[in-house]
C-alpha cells in the first residue's frame, strides 16, 4: 500500500544550521531511506520552504482569489512529506516514528486513494 | 430449540471465531461482518424450514463464504477480486460437514485493539466482534444511541480496511506495547461492567474474564497477560460482596468475606504466583498483587500495598494512582500525613469522586466533621452510580452532629 506521510512541525523547534544538533539531525533525514528499508520503500520525499513563502488560491464562480501565506494561525505547519510503499499500517507507522519530526511535531499517516 | 434460539446460542459462543476465520479468508473486516450478517439472516429461513443443522457454526461458515463471494459479484468487482473469489469458492467446496474452525481470534483482538483506533472504538469493536454483543447492546454500554454506535463501528471497520491495519498478531518488537493495548481494553470492559453493576443486560465483567482467558489460552506464558487475568479474577471474586442489602456499595474492608468466591481467589493467586516467577514485571502484575493483598488472610498489609502503588507509578504516573498510593500510606502511617498527601492532589482530581470520598474519610477520622460533611456532599454529587451514592450518603449521615 502507498502511504503519504505529512510532516507537521514548528520550525522554531528545529535545530538551527549553526547549532551542534543540526548535523546529526540532517543525517537522520538523509539516512532514513536506508535505515528503514526493511519496513518501507521511499517513493519520494521533500522538505518545504517556510509558510511565509506560501500562496493559497481558490477559484469561485470563475474568479480566482489568491492569498498570501497560510489561512490559519497555527503553531504546527506542514513542513514536508514522504510518499512510501509499505505492506501495512504497522510498517508505515514504524517508518513514521523514525522521522525526526515525530519527536517535536506530528506525522500524519494517510493511505493514498486507490482508483484501480 | 427454535431456530432463532439456536442461532443466538451459536453466535454468542462462536461469533468471534467465525468472524476471525472469515476475516482471515477475505482479508476484509467489513466484508466478513456483512457476510456473517447475511448468513445469519438466511440461517433463520433455512433452519426454520429444514431444522437446525448438525453443526450450526459449520453451516454459518459455509453460508458466509458464499455470501462473501456473492458480495464481490454484486459489486461488479469480480475481475479485481477474481483470485479471492476462486480461493473462497475452493475453500467452501472443500469444507467438511462439521469443520473444525481454526482459532484466529488472537489476530482479531489485536486488530480490534489497534492503537490507530480511538480507545472507545477499540472497546466497542472488541465487544461487538469477540463477545458477540449486538450493536444495540454495545451502544447501551456507552449510553450511546444505537445509530451513533453503528456509525462508530462501521467507520472503524472501514478504517481498518482502507488504512491497511493488518489482521495479524504483532511481532516481538511491538508485542509488549500492543499487548498492553489489548489488556487495557479488556480491563476497561471489566471496569465498565463494575460501574454498570449487575443490573446491566450483559455481564461485562464476565465478558472481560472471558477475553482475558482467551488471550491466555491462545498465547500462553505471557507474564502481563497472566497478571491481567489474575487481576480480573481476584477482583471478580468479590463481586458477591460488593453490594449490601439496600444496593449500596460495601467497601472492601467491611465486606463479608464469606461471600467472596474462594475458587476465584485461589485461581487468581495461583496464576499471579506463576506470572511473578517469570520475572517480567509490568503494571497488570502489580495491580494483581495489590488485589491479592486486599483479599489475603489477615487483612491487607498497607505498607506492602503502598510500596506496590509506588512501583505502579513508574508505569502510570497519573494522579489516580498517586491517590491510591496516598490512601495506602494513610492506612499504613495514619490519617494526618495521609490527608496532606491526598489534598496535594486536589488540583488534578477536583472532578474525581474517589478523591472527595477519600478526603471525607480522613477528615472524619481526624474529627473535622464539618469539612468531612462538605467533602461527602461533593463526592455524592460526583458519584457515578446509585450504589455509590447510597454508600456515601450513609457515611455522611453517620457523622456526629457538630
Amino acid at each position: 500500500m502507498k502511504y503519504m506521510l505529512l510532516l507537521y512541525g514548528d520550525p522554531a523547534l528545529d535545530p538551527t544550521p549553526d547549532s551542534p544538533e543540526f548535523g546529526p539531525w540532517m543525517e537522520e533525514f538523509m539516512t532514513l531511506d536506508s535505515r528503514m528499508a526493511h519496513v518501507a520503500k521511499v517513493l519520494s520525499g521533500e522538505g518545504l520552504q517556510g509558510v511565509e513563502t506560501a500562496t493559497c488560491l481558490k477559484s469561485r464562480g470563475g474568479k480566482v482569489e489568491t492569498m498570501d501565506g497560510p489561512f490559519a494561525e497555527a503553531r504546527e505547519h506542514l513542513g514536508g512529506y514522504y510518499l512510501i510503499e509499505a505492506a501495512n499500517l504497522d510498517d508505515a507507522l514504524t517508518f513514521a516514528a523514525a522521522i525526526p519530526v515525530a519527536r517535536t511535531g506530528t506525522v500524519e499517516v494517510r493511505p493514498v486513494m486507490n482508483y484501480g | 430449540m427454535t431456530p432463532d434460539q439456536a442461532l443466538e446460542a451459536c453466535l454468542r459462543a462462536e461469533r468471534g471465531r467465525l468472524l476471525a476465520a472469515l476475516i482471515a479468508r477475505t482479508g476484509d473486516f467489513q466484508r466478513a461482518e456483512d457476510a456473517l450478517q447475511e448468513a445469519s439472516a438466511s440461517a433463520l429461513v433455512h433452519w426454520g424450514r429444514a431444522g437446525v443443522p448438525h453443526s450450526p457454526q459449520g453451516w454459518l461458515l459455509r453460508a458466509a463464504l458464499r455470501k462473501a463471494i456473492d458480495g464481490y459479484r454484486r459489486e461488479g468487482a469480480a475481475s479485481r477480486h477474481q483470485a479471492a473469489m476462486l480461493a473462497l469458492g475452493a475453500e467452501e467446496a472443500a469444507l467438511p460437514e462439521a469443520p473444525e474452525i481454526p482459532d484466529e481470534r488472537l489476530r482479531l483482538i489485536f486488530t480490534c485493539c489497534h492503537p490507530a483506533l480511538e480507545e472507545r472504538t477499540r472497546v466497542a469493536l472488541t465487544l461487538r466482534s469477540l463477545c458477540g454483543l449486538s450493536t444495540a447492546e454495545v451502544a447501551g454500554v456507552f449510553l450511546d444511541a444505537e445509530p451513533t454506535m453503528g456509525q462508530r463501528l462501521s467507520r472503524a471497520r472501514a478504517k481498518i480496511a482502507s488504512a491497511g491495519i493488518p489482521f495479524a498478531v504483532p511481532g516481538p518488537e511491538a508485542w509488549g506495547e500492543r499487548l498492553g493495548s489489548v489488556l487495557t481494553v479488556i480491563y476497561l470492559i471489566f471496569t465498565r461492567g463494575h460501574a454498570l453493576g449487575p443490573a446491566a443486560d450483559r455481564d461485562l465483567c464476565a465478558e472481560a474474564v472471558f477475553l482475558a482467558r482467551m488471550v491466555n489460552d491462545l498465547h500462553p506464558g505471557d507474564a502481563e497477560a497472566m497478571g491481567a487475568l489474575a487481576l480480573l479474577l481476584l477482583t471478580h471474586a468479590r463481586a458477591g460482596a460488593r453490594l449490601g442489602p439496600e444496593g449500596q456499595t460495601v467497601p472492601l474492608l467491611q465486606q463479608d468475606r464469606r461471600l467472596w468466591s474462594r475458587d476465584l481467589v485461589k485461581e487468581g493467586t495461583t496464576l499471579l504466583d506463576r506470572a511473578l516467577l517469570l520475572r517480567k514485571p509490568g503494571p497488570f502484575q502489580i495491580k494483581a498483587a495489590i488485589a491479592a493483598l486486599h483479599v489475603s488472610g489477615d487483612g491487607p498489609d498497607w505498607h506492602q500495598i503502598a510500596a506496590l502503588y509506588a512501583r505502579l507509578q513508574d508505569y502510570e504516573p497519573g494522579p489516580v494512582v498517586a491517590l491510591n498510593h496516598a490512601i495506602a500510606l494513610a492506612e499504613a502511617t495514619g490519617p494526618e500525613p495521609g490527608l496532606a498527601r491526598i489534598e496535594s492532589l486536589g488540583p488534578a482530581l477536583e472532578g474525581y469522586q474517589p478523591f472527595h470520598a477519600a478526603r471525607a474519610e480522613y477528615l472524619s477520622r481526624l474529627g473535622r466533621t464539618a469539612d468531612a460533611r462538605a467533602a461527602y456532599d461533593r463526592a455524592i454529587a460526583l458519584a457515578p452510580s446509585q450504589a455509590d451514592r447510597a454508600f456515601l450518603a450513609a457515611r455522611r449521615n453517620a457523622l456526629p452532629a457538630d
